[in-house]
């Protein structure tokens, strides 16, 4: 599957500032693990040690966040945008 | 006819209003909870209140003292009514780019208005009073993102008020900022029916992503990670501002004049409603569309006003 992630400019740094990049992949962690294959600084970042998403990293297939789908095996479709974001304090408070 | 002691009396026990008239789905029904019925305007006079008594039972918050709270608005205003009334100074770290009608409420009731980089929203301000806090050990700092008299609220109110007005509820849906309605009325419903579904509605990052160094930058608010609010949530989304601004306009078809995100939480309600062949969705209105007049949600053309917003926070 074809897929568009978008990447927070707080992570730029790793993909020569590219704010979009197509990636590949049949899950949202294939497309994550094919991204820290091209951009080796980004690997660590997003994924921790005990192979799930970082703390601070939100991943959104769409609009939803994938840590409420099905996390790392969540099912991307062609065309689909997968969005990096890191977590901050929002909303009406 | 009750005559009440105390305008603060006033808080709570909001109501629950059918608007499914607006469902995607016939088989789904919808109900709005109408926290812009409390007195300061918002679902945020339940925690301010609720958190202010808790300081004053534990010896934290004595006569004449000062507080300091970061907040985009409607904490802040509930606090601002419940200082004067109680007779606290206030001090509150607003970021830059609220609605103007906030920042007169907040003027309205004598709070002094400390600004923060509105480029760094909700996050700037609370890094700001943390460090302001710091600095001040004179002031108390209630953070309301850490703070358990906040998520308390809405367990011992918002659930309860939910459950007694309609106990058919199967999804509940709400906004996500401190995340304070959500653990304490989710929990509260999940405790009593473990089938509800609680479904976090965001607002887009926006900008104020731009301003972080690296990733330890983040924040998740401590009552998220202290309530499990992973495993508690069962589905977070997020809806733009064009989404918003259009379902706020549709709540008016039922005479509801609401504020930004209590279209945002309907937009919300209505993507359950399409995902499920049959429920009853309650969905909280933290606000009404007073303080919002200026962003001409209502009566400018859309994409403008969807612009403004985006300028604005507004969730």
């Amino acid at each position: 599957m074809a897929v568009q992630v978008r990447v927070p400019t707080v992570l730029r740094s790793a993909t020569a500032g590219q704010s979009t990049v197509d990636a590949e992949g049949a899950t949202v962690g294939e497309v994550l693990d094919q991204l820290g294959g091209r951009f080796p600084g980004l690997a660590g970042q997003l994924i921790g040690e005990d192979g799930e998403l970082h703390r601070f990293v939100n991943v959104y297939l769409n609009d939803d966040d994938v840590r409420y789908l099905e996390k790392l095996a969540t099912k991307v479709g062609d065309g689909d945008i997968v969005s990096i974001l890191p977590a901050v304090a929002g909303g009406a408070v | 006819m009750t005559a009440y002691e105390s305008v603060l009396d006033l808080i709570g026990h909001t109501p629950l209003v059918e608007v499914s008239q607006l469902s995607p789905n016939p088989h789904v029904r919808i109900y709005a909870k109408l926290e812009g019925q409390n007195p300061g305007g918002s679902v945020k006079d339940r925690v301010a209140l609720a958190m202010v008594e808790e300081a004053e039972k534990e010896g934290i918050l004595r006569p004449g003292a000062t507080l300091i709270e970061p907040s985009s608005g409607n904490t802040g205003i509930g606090l601002a009514m419940v200082a004067k009334v109680k007779g606290y100074g206030l001090k509150i770290v607003l970021p830059e780019n609220v609605s103007p009608e906030r920042r007169q409420l907040l003027e309205v009731w004598g709070a002094e208005i400390i600004p923060s980089p509105g480029n760094e929203g909700s996050n700037g301000a609370v890094r700001l009073a943390r460090r302001l806090a710091a600095e001040h050990p004179e002031w108390v700092f209630l953070y309301q993102y850490a703070n358990p008299a906040n998520p308390r609220a809405h367990y011992e109110g918002t659930g309860p008020e939910i459950w007694a007005d309609c106990p058919e509820v199967t999804h509940f849906v709400s906004g996500l900022g401190t995340s304070g309605t959500l653990m304490g009325v989710g929990r509260y419903l999940k405790e009593r029916n473990p089938l509800v579904q609680v479904w976090a509605i965001e607002p887009p990052t926006g900008e104020m992503v731009d301003g972080l160094r690296n990733l330890e930058d983040g924040y998740i608010p401590p009552i998220f990670t202290d309530n499990r609010g992973e495993d508690l949530l069962d589905r977070k989304t997020i809806v733009g501002p064009a989404e918003s601004v259009r379902w706020t306009r549709r709540l008016t078809e039922v005479g509801i004049f609401a504020g930004i995100s209590t279209g945002a939480a309907l937009a919300g309600a209505a993507k359950v409603a399409m995902s499920v062949e049959s429920g009853v969705v309650v969905f909280v209105a933290p606000d009404g569309g007073w303080k919002y007049l200026s962003t001409g949600a209502w009566t400018d053309d859309l994409e403008t006003v969807v612009e403004r917003a985006r300028q604005i926070i507004y969730f």
